[in-house]
């Protein structure tokens, strides 16, 4: 029986993905054919340059900096919270990081330690004043973590000034002034390329959101207040204190999606320091539906059309069908996922009716489970 | 194949039928859930449709209001066939649905509720105005009394009721289906709400209304078709058969009672209410000077119309409303500072009013739900963990002990019936170390054989000296189970009763404010001034509101 019902559920988790891929790919393919381009080749060529190894190491640094991001979004998803604010959380924490980095000098792990530290600490610190607006004065988190996005922008843009916490580079260029070696992260070399290192930390971040949620009495409280506000409050959890919580922790985690760049690439915070990261996020938890493989799934995916989608220049195809592709990926996705998950919770209703039926004695009055 | 039946059934009835139901047969993937439904229902009349929970009535009542496709069968609205493929139609087709839990936008006015989805206007423009007009129009003439101004938030149940009616008579419904429309109401709103249903009925409307309360039914129903496993049993007529006979053609035994035997109230005084007053965010008084205790191995019960503090004060014993005054002592110790999880683990147990609201996590596994509340005890944790194969293991012992009908712990709440979900939720709270059970509506929207058993399941507790807060709407309930009864009007406690003695239709008078003499006790009214004027009403030599004015529950007039 158990083994029915995960079968079931295997299929249905696999069903929904593989929806929306189907419906993406056609979309797509529309969108090509309206172009005057062949889909089957345009295809074609995005995939072989895809899995060039060069490529694939693209494909997984990018894909750190964005699981980060995603767990970040995902983390305030599963509490109902919209934390829109990873952007700017990120970058004020990944300034400020590269700020100490740059100041101090330490030995290797304890130098990267603290620069990883300060981030988190940046990042939690900024999330939670969204989430103390939210609990004391009622202000949506959804407004509030916008206006922090630009706020931190605008802080940034002021620290970063040589008379600040900046040094000029060149005639040009401004920015923070340069980790020493001993704030570098380790990178992972293969054939394409040097892998980022902190793709382990990534994947430790993963674990760690799986543990949390799921195996924690925080996470329990966390899930049951995404579930359903009144019966959490009801079972006595403190909404105002989980709010705060899980904003500290969201923007925790937001705060690192910044360090693959500087730790292992630019080892600097600059003017060209990369933006929109934080929005990206929310794509792939919606892509990942919060689940921390699926976000990584959703990390790959995103990240290979990307890289995938410079080849389509020399095809003499727009790169921008790629951008059609990611929204219309994001949008299958949300879309099947809720009618899977729609027709799963009915077809379990089903089945607990049809199950019962059929152990029910003739001397039971009630039918039992009949979807009634 | 039905055409002959459907001209037969005319013939019979004189006149075309209303609603005609033949062979309808609906099946789920391995569970028939209705069987050769047959049922004639003939215009202008109340006809109630009674049935345990499970037994397939909410089913039939989607298949007539289109929100599902029967396999097999015919479906005919004044003798013409139909085939609904959406409520729309069926709402074309002129019939409205009550459904049993409300669907009203809070944070609108009566008015803009009732007019959702079906806006006046032109060109874009909404028409208040007019649809003001029928609004007080159709309220006047069914005597449903409701204000089209009034935020539903600040509505009781029974106003909320007679909104969700007014909805589908603005629709232009000419067969109302209610589903359990009694379930939250006193007999004095009973009454009135079957005024109601018998001036529908007066005007050429045709009502069709579901309920498992079998004297309510007799009292109301011009005929009663029997639900029993998915299929119709029989059709009688009221005069014909006894409350018994309905149960007997219902389940198949007799209806169990909610009888307590000996008292098992000792000394000790487990909890202790201590002049609380609640005050709404706007400052209206909710709860007013309440003092209550409840010692051990005694169930307090509360009567009260609802909207008249009885969710304030459960609320206030629970923490999650703070208190503008007084105290709550559990067995000694003080609570009143104290949040939800601390009140819970000092030894509070809790069935709410609102089960998918406030005590499921509807999304979530049965062994998921077993941790609900109880998130700091083990076997369900231990330490910050999650104790997920305490949690597994306790479960399936609640599911045995409690009979909760379900294939396995790991099927999400909301695949569970109703009854089963209470029976869930009372094994939950009755594992943990208790002093005080708060039970709001324990056997709400629970079929029979569920209700019995959590009878025995609280009657059980209390002779091992559990201290019980029992708030319910079912009067013959609160007076079989309770040793006390306490009557809570416009917040405040204002009578005691005797449950050895008293009736329910004695409490449901002292429940509406002045013995026999009905006020109302309208929910808005809960403050102070009115709390005033209602102790004024009550005085001695006072003229109540004469008969047939104000009823219980429904002061959105005025």
């Amino acid at each position: 029986m158990r083994s029915r019902f995960d079968t079931q559920r295997i299929l249905l988790a696999l069903a929904g993905p593989g929806l929306a891929l189907l419906v993406a790919a056609l979309l797509s393919s529309i969108a090509l054919v309206v172009a005057g381009h062949s889909p089957l080749t345009t295809f074609q060529s995005m995939a072989s340059f895809g899995v060039d190894p060069g490529s694939i190491v693209q494909i997984l640094n990018k894909s750190t900096t964005y699981y980060l991001s995603g767990l970040a979004v995902a983390i305030g998803f599963r509490m109902s919270l919209f934390n829109i604010g990873v952007d700017g959380q990120y970058r004020i924490a990944a300034f400020f990081a590269a700020a100490v980095g740059g100041a101090v000098a330490l030995p290797a792990p304890l130098h990267v330690l603290l620069i990883i530290l300060v981030a988190a600490v940046v990042g939690a610190l900024w999330a939670a004043i969204a989430g103390v607006l939210k609990v004391t004065r009622g202000v949506s988190e959804v407004i509030s973590t916008i206006m922090l996005n630009f706020i931190a922008g605008g802080i940034v843009a002021y620290l970063l000034n040589p008379d600040r916490l900046a040094v000029r580079q060149g005639s040009q260029l401004i920015n923070t002034k340069p980790l020493p070696p001993s704030g570098w992260f380790p990178n992972i070399p293969l054939p394409g390329g040097d892998v980022y290192g902190f793709i382990v930390v990534a994947a430790l971040c993963g674990v760690a959101y799986t543990v949390l949620l799921n195996r924690t009495r925080f996470g329990y409280d966390l899930r049951a207040t995404g579930l359903s506000e009144t019966a959490a409050v009801a079972s006595g959890v403190d909404v105002k204190k989980m709010v705060v919580r899980t904003m500290l922790i969201s923007g925790g985690v937001a705060g690192l999606v910044g360090l693959p760049t500087l730790l292992s690439e630019s080892h600097s915070y600059g003017q060209d320091f990369p933006l929109g990261y934080g929005f990206t996020g929310i794509a792939i938890a919606l892509l990942g539906r919060n689940n921390p493989i699926g976000i990584g799934l959703g990390a790959l995916l995103w990240s290979f059309l990307e890289q995938s989608s410079q080849i389509l220049d020399l095809e003499g195809v727009p790169k921008e069908i790629v951008t059609i592709m990611q929204g219309v990926t994001v949008l299958s996705v949300v879309i099947a996922y809720e009618l899977v998950r729609r027709f799963s919770l009915v077809q379990q209703q089903r089945r607990v009716g049809a199950e019962l039926e059929a152990s029910t004695t003739p001397t039971t009055p009630t039918g039992g489970g009949a979807p009634a | 194949m039905t055409t002959p039946a459907a001209g037969s059934a005319a013939v019979a009835t004189g006149s075309a039928a209303a609603v005609q139901l033949h062979g309808i047969t609906k099946r789920f993937p391995g569970v028939v859930a209705n069987r050769d439904i047959d049922i004639v229902v003939r215009p202008g009349t109340v006809h109630a449709i009674v049935g345990e929970n499970g037994a397939g009535k909410s089913t039939l009542m989607k298949i007539l209001y289109g929100m599902q496709k029967p396999d097999e069968g015919t479906i005919s609205i004044d003798g013409q066939p139909v085939s609904f493929s959406s409520p729309a139609d069926a709402i074309a087709a002129g019939i409205g649905m009550v459904h049993q839990h409300f669907m009203l936008a809070d944070n609108l006015t009566v008015l803009e509720n009732v007019v959702l989805g079906a806006e006046p206007g032109r060109l874009g423009r909404l028409d208040f105005g007019a649809a003001r007009r029928r609004i007080r129009e159709i309220s006047t003439s069914y005597g449903l009394d409701v204000h089209p101004d009034r935020l539903v938030e600040d509505l009781g149940v029974g106003d909320r009721q007679r909104v969700e009616i007014l909805k589908v008579l603005y629709r232009g419904a000419r067969i109302l289906i209610l589903d359990e429309p009694t379930a939250v109401l006193v007999p004095q709103e009973v009454d009135e709400l079957f005024g109601n249903l018998r001036e529908l009925k007066a005007e050429g409307l045709t009502v069709l209304f579901i309920s498992h309360k079998l004297d309510e039914v007799l009292g109301v129903a011009d005929e009663i078709t029997v639900i029993r496993r998915g299929t119709t049993v029989a059709t009688v007529l009221p005069a014909e058969v006894t409350a018994r006979r309905l149960a007997e053609l219902m389940v198949g035994s007799d209806l169990p009672s909610p009888e307590t035997r000996d008292s098992t109230v000792r000394d000790e005084v487990m909890l202790a209410v201590d002049g609380i007053t609640v005050r709404a965010g706007d400052g209206r008084t909710l709860l007013d000077d309440v003092s209550l205790t409840i010692h051990s191995g005694e169930v307090l019960g509360i009567a009260g119309v609802e909207g008249n503090g009885q969710a304030e004060l459960v609320e206030a014993i629970m923490g999650l409303r703070p208190l503008a005054a007084g105290r709550v002592v559990l067995g000694g110790r003080d609570l009143t500072g104290q949040d939800t999880r601390h009140r819970r683990r000092g030894g509070i147990g809790f069935i709410p009013e609102d089960r998918t609201r406030q005590a499921l996590l509807l999304e979530a596994s049965l062994w998921e739900n077993r941790i609900l509340g109880h998130q700091t005890e083990p076997p369900n944790v231990s330490g910050i963990w999650i104790d997920r194969a305490g949690a597994r293991k306790d479960t399936e012992r609640i599911v045995g002990e409690y009979d909760v009908r379900t294939p396995n712990i790991e099927v999400a709440a909301s695949a569970l019936s109703g009854g089963n979900q209470q029976k869930l939720i009372v094994g939950r709270e009755m594992s943990s170390k208790l002093f005080l059970l708060v039970a709001a509506h324990p056997t709400r929207g629970v079929d029979v054989g569920a209700q019995a058993a959590i009878w025995d399941h609280l009657r059980d507790a209390r002779a091992e000296g559990l201290a019980v807060l029992l708030i319910s709407a079912d009067l013959d309930e609160l007076i079989g189970l309770s040793d006390s009864i306490k009557v809570i009007l416009r917040g405040r406690l204002v009578a005691d009763a005797d449950p050895k003695t008293v009736t329910p239709e004695e409490l449901g008078s002292a429940m509406t404010g002045a013995g026999g003499h009905p006020e109302p006790p309208e929910p808005s009214a809960v403050d102070g001034r009115a709390a005033r004027s209602a102790a004024g009403a009550r005085a001695p030599g006072e003229t109540a509101d004469p008969p047939g004015g104000g009823q219980a529950g429904q002061g959105a007039g005025a």
